[in-house]
């Protein structure tokens, strides 16, 4: 099989405009003969539910918690980017794709990534229309500021809270189209199949947190906006619920996953405290403006700091080596996050690291406090400060903080072509869930900005093509696709329901999480994966034979969702794995020891390893089959990114 | 075992809305006062599971304060004894090695209980479909710049726009009022030059909808105030009743959108 991304011919400037134009349109009359089935709520799944519903579509909604407003988009603190150029400090559309490509190491297409810069400009408007309060200058005009991988002020922000706000807005345009009987709202109702039908993905089969109950949806359309998958890592900053479920079982009905191993890892969240710990917090990366970072001379002033023997503002200047500044003088501390994550792991490595468990480098504001005040400082960073001092108890005012990096997005995720339709035609992927414009690495506040471009200005014209080829001839839940589909998902859960072993799903998890963390993580060796792939598959089949599931499928049962969960991550990290393995290249997110410059850099190897990776689920326990998708450049000039 | 805390809890356990629930008490062992509260739940489920017991449920998600998803009624407090933070934010070492910690779910009729300590929230969703909205479609809005919003207008609509909608207010309060909750909204957009249009109608609309749901009417003593972990302010209750009894009374709302073509 052959994988066309359908790229628009033409200039890049106007692909999207003649793509608008020749994609089909479904009449105003008809629209309302269409039922379209959207699971996840966050900023994809909410805009796109609400956008559908406006043009007149009949939507069914879908989300595992108590409401759709608490999707984890909800937790996105910095920025989204636009192209508004309202600084007129030399942005444009293209600068804004520019540095997206460039960002990404050269591995996205050019097509998605300048509609995705285009259509940016749109979404600020939107927003505000909504009563979304970003932050505003004296004059009462909107404000920006800059973020990592960017040389102009292109950042709308709402405080650090504005994943939050953006998906308020997205929840109440969601909540008028609920008001206004289009779109029906489950919630507390995990998905938990793909139900497919003469090729065509014709509904969902769900299980109903609260009954127990299975249970088939059908609809003319899926679209899945069910996130990423960070939490194959156990520990990441995602939310405790955010899972590969909805995706995985998308993936085993047919839907190629795009580059699974491009994970990015975020260089300054607080370090784990101990085994207990469920979830790591993110500090956001704005803190290295003024912060430096910095880690002992040597592996013995660091054991002295581990046995609370000396405490950090003791350690002389000489004793310090602030090995970013050091390392990249043109960047410092502002290196990207890559960059910035594997060195504190190599300080690590090399016995200097700090805090009780050794995996911590030191964030230091003392210089900042001296130079601009305490109360300046305070002004800045005061609610990261806060979070800061919750959370470890230490006063960074005082003492510098201790970070550590820690997984927080995956650029990888449902293969699928510019009109965002997975290979399984009628089975669309948005945000997050999906594997494009991004490429190995995504920069900063880029994340709400494609989220909500998927799900206003995308997908609201590419859906309407398709439908209007089909037709309105509804496929429903008596075909024999759904009873069987039904019959897969019940006979999953009775596997589950009759694990009666001796550990817990939540603890094959965290099993999962070291392999994932230690060989498939900051950086990979071809030694380590091919061990990490032995240790998943004995770790898979442990699983199936002693993790413990407790209670029934009729009642509220978080031991279940837990297990089918987990049994899903382990899947997943064995084909992380074999991605990692097949790409003997660095690009972004993805470090293969094997392959870096001298200076210590991610080193792409364009001639071999410029495509796509599409992998084709082959069956239970079967190899995946890898099919490439080429990038063509057309634009840009690749170009090896250093930093020194 | 990751610390050295040992504490009793006494945990409400209800298998469903249907039947009737009653306090058990646990044994937490090894407790570290680094875990947070709801990790220290995670070890106490991970016990119960493995002797095959039920584990206490309770929502949770983000885990750093912000969906609104975690509860629980802690020693007499919403989300525990600590001011502006959520259960999830509150850390074990706000409590001392020995003590009994009381947990309770979210006590309001309007939130029926779905297992345990987790509670069912579906009236918070109603009353924002009722009318926490700006009627706009997608497409076809003026440039972002096209309005200008005082920064102090901005500022204070995004105070009232921070709450997480978790209910606290509901459970602090005597009467299981909600309007700290629907105040929030109300402020938010009816500050804002967007909501305008639909000012008195929003008011209305949320306002009847909070009174279908069951909750009920202000005490005045504030308590909601105190245990909002996102500290909403009072004095968006007393904008929402402006707005409320202006629309009632002079039937503004009719007169506002025939001026705003709403």
């Amino acid at each position: 099989m052959s994988l066309d991304a359908k790229i628009p011919q033409g200039p890049l400037a106007e692909k999207w405009s003649k793509h608008k134009f020749n994609l089909k349109l479904v009449n105003p009359a008809n629209k309302r003969k269409y039922d379209i089935i959207i699971v996840g709520t966050g900023l994809a799944g909410a805009s796109a539910a609400a956008s559908l519903a406006e043009l007149g579509y009949n939507v069914k909604s879908f989300c595992f918690q108590d409401s759709p407003r608490r999707a984890h988009s909800i937790a996105a603190q910095g920025g989204i980017n636009a192209a508004k150029n309202y600084q007129n400090d030399g942005d444009s559309v293209y600068r804004l794709f520019y540095d997206t490509i460039k960002g990404g190491d050269y591995r996205a297409r050019e097509g998605n990534v300048y509609r995705l810069a285009e259509v940016s400009v749109n979404i600020i408007d939107q927003c505000v229309a909504q009563g979304v309060p970003f932050a505003r200058e004296y004059g009462g005009l909107l404000d920006n500021r800059s973020f990592g991988g960017s040389q102009v002020s292109r950042t709308f922000y709402a405080r650090g809270q504005t994943g939050q706000q953006l998906l308020l807005g997205a929840y109440s345009a969601l909540n008028r189209q609920i008001h206004a009987g289009k779109v029906k709202m489950y919630t507390r109702t995990e998905m938990l199949d793909v139900v497919v039908v003469d090729g065509h993905a014709k509904g969902i089969v769900t299980r109903n947190m609260i009954t127990g109950e299975i249970e088939s949806h059908a609809g003319h359309a899926v679209l899945l906006c069910t996130g990423g998958y960070s939490n194959v890592f156990y520990l990441s900053t995602n939310a405790i619920g955010s899972n590969v479920t909805a995706a995985w079982r998308a993936h085993k009905r047919g839907a190629f996953f795009g580059n699974p191993c491009y994970t990015q890892i975020h260089p300054t969240c607080i370090p784990v405290t101990g085994d207990h710990q469920s979830k790591l917090t993110l500090m956001s990366e704005s803190l290295r403006n003024d912060g430096r970072v910095w880690a002992p001379k040597t592996p013995e002033i660091a054991e002295q700091l581990r046995k609370g023997l000396l405490k950090a503002d003791q350690v002389k200047e000489d004793d310090r080596d602030y090995f970013l500044e050091r390392k990249y003088p043109a960047f410092g501390n502002l290196v990207p996050r890559d960059v910035a994550s594997r060195n504190a792991k190599e300080m690590v490595e090399d016995g200097r690291g700090v805090g009780a468990s050794g995996f911590a480098v030191f964030l230091d504001f003392a210089d900042a406090i001296k130079r601009l005040g305490e109360e300046t400082v305070k002004a800045k960073y005061g609610n990261l400060f806060d979070m800061y001092i919750q959370i470890t108890d230490e006063n960074p005012y005082k003492q510098p903080m201790r970070i550590y990096p820690a997984v927080h997005y995956t650029m990888g995720g449902l293969w699928v072509d510019y009109n965002l339709s997975t290979n399984v035609p009628g089975l669309y992927a948005l945000g997050e869930c999906n594997f494009s414009d991004h490429g190995a690495n995504r920069l900063g506040a880029s994340a709400l900005m494609q989220g909500l471009s998927d799900g206003y200005f995308v997908i609201p014209y590419t859906l309407g093509d398709y439908l209007a080829t089909i037709g309105p001839k509804k496929v429903d839940t008596s075909h024999p696709a759904f009873e069987q589909t039904k019959k897969d998902v019940l006979d999953h859960v009775n596997k589950l329901l009759a694990l009666n072993g001796t550990k817990t799903a939540e603890a094959y998890h965290r099993d999962l999480g070291h392999i994932m963390w230690e060989y498939c993580g900051m950086a990979r060796t071809e030694e380590g994966l091919i061990k990490a792939k032995e240790l998943i598959k004995a770790l898979k089949v442990d699983f199936w034979k002693n993790a413990k599931v407790v209670g029934e499928n009729e009642e509220v049962n978080a031991s279940l969702e837990r297990a089918g969960r987990v049994a899903d991550f382990i899947e997943l990290g064995e084909l992380m794995v074999d991605d990692a393995l097949m790409r003997r290249e660095s690009c972004g997110g993805h470090f293969r020891v094997e392959s870096q410059t001298e200076g210590g850099e991610a080193k792409r190897d364009d001639e071999n390893f410029a495509f796509v990776a599409a992998w084709e689920f082959k069956g239970e326990s079967q190899p995946e089959e890898l099919h490439k998708e080429q990038l063509v450049f057309e634009s840009v000039h690749l170009s090896q990114r250093n930093y020194a | 075992m990751n610390g050295n805390m040992n504490l009793t809890l006494k945990v409400w356990r209800q298998k469903n809305a249907q039947t009737a629930g009653k306090f058990v008490t646990y044994k937490a062992e090894g407790i570290s006062p680094d875990m947070s509260f709801l990790e220290m739940l995670d070890v106490v489920n991970e016990g119960l599971t493995l002797k095959g017991d039920e584990p206490i449920h309770f929502d949770h998600d983000c885990r750093e304060g912000i969906c609104g998803m975690c509860s629980l009624y802690i020693n007499g407090h919403p989300h525990g004894p600590k001011r502006a933070i959520t259960t999830c934010q509150l850390h074990m070492r706000s409590f001392h090695d020995g003590e009994t910690i009381t947990i309770e779910p979210w006590r309001a009729t309007a939130f029926p209980i779905v297992k345990d300590l987790a509670v069912d929230r579906a009236a918070f969703d109603r009353i924002q479909q009722a009318g926490g909205y700006v009627s706009v479609n997608t497409g076809g809005v003026p440039d972002g710049n096209a309005l200008l919003i005082p920064k102090v207008i901005a500022d204070e609509a995004f105070n009232s726009a921070t709450c997480i909608g978790c209910g606290a207010c509901v459970a602090a309060c005597k009467n299981a009022s909600a309007m700290l909750f629907v105040s929030a909204k109300i402020t938010q957009l009816g500050l804002l030059p967007q909501g305008q249009p639909e000012r008195y109608r929003r008011a209305q609309s949320m306002v009847a909808q909070m009174d279908e749901e069951g909750f009920g009417n202000c005490t005045n003593t504030g308590a909601c105030e105190a245990e909002c972990p996102k500290e909403i302010k009072l004095t968006n209750i007393a904008r929402m009743n402006n707005d409320y009894f202006s629309a009632k009374l002079f039937r503004e709302e009719e007169i506002h959108e025939e001026q705003h073509g709403g």
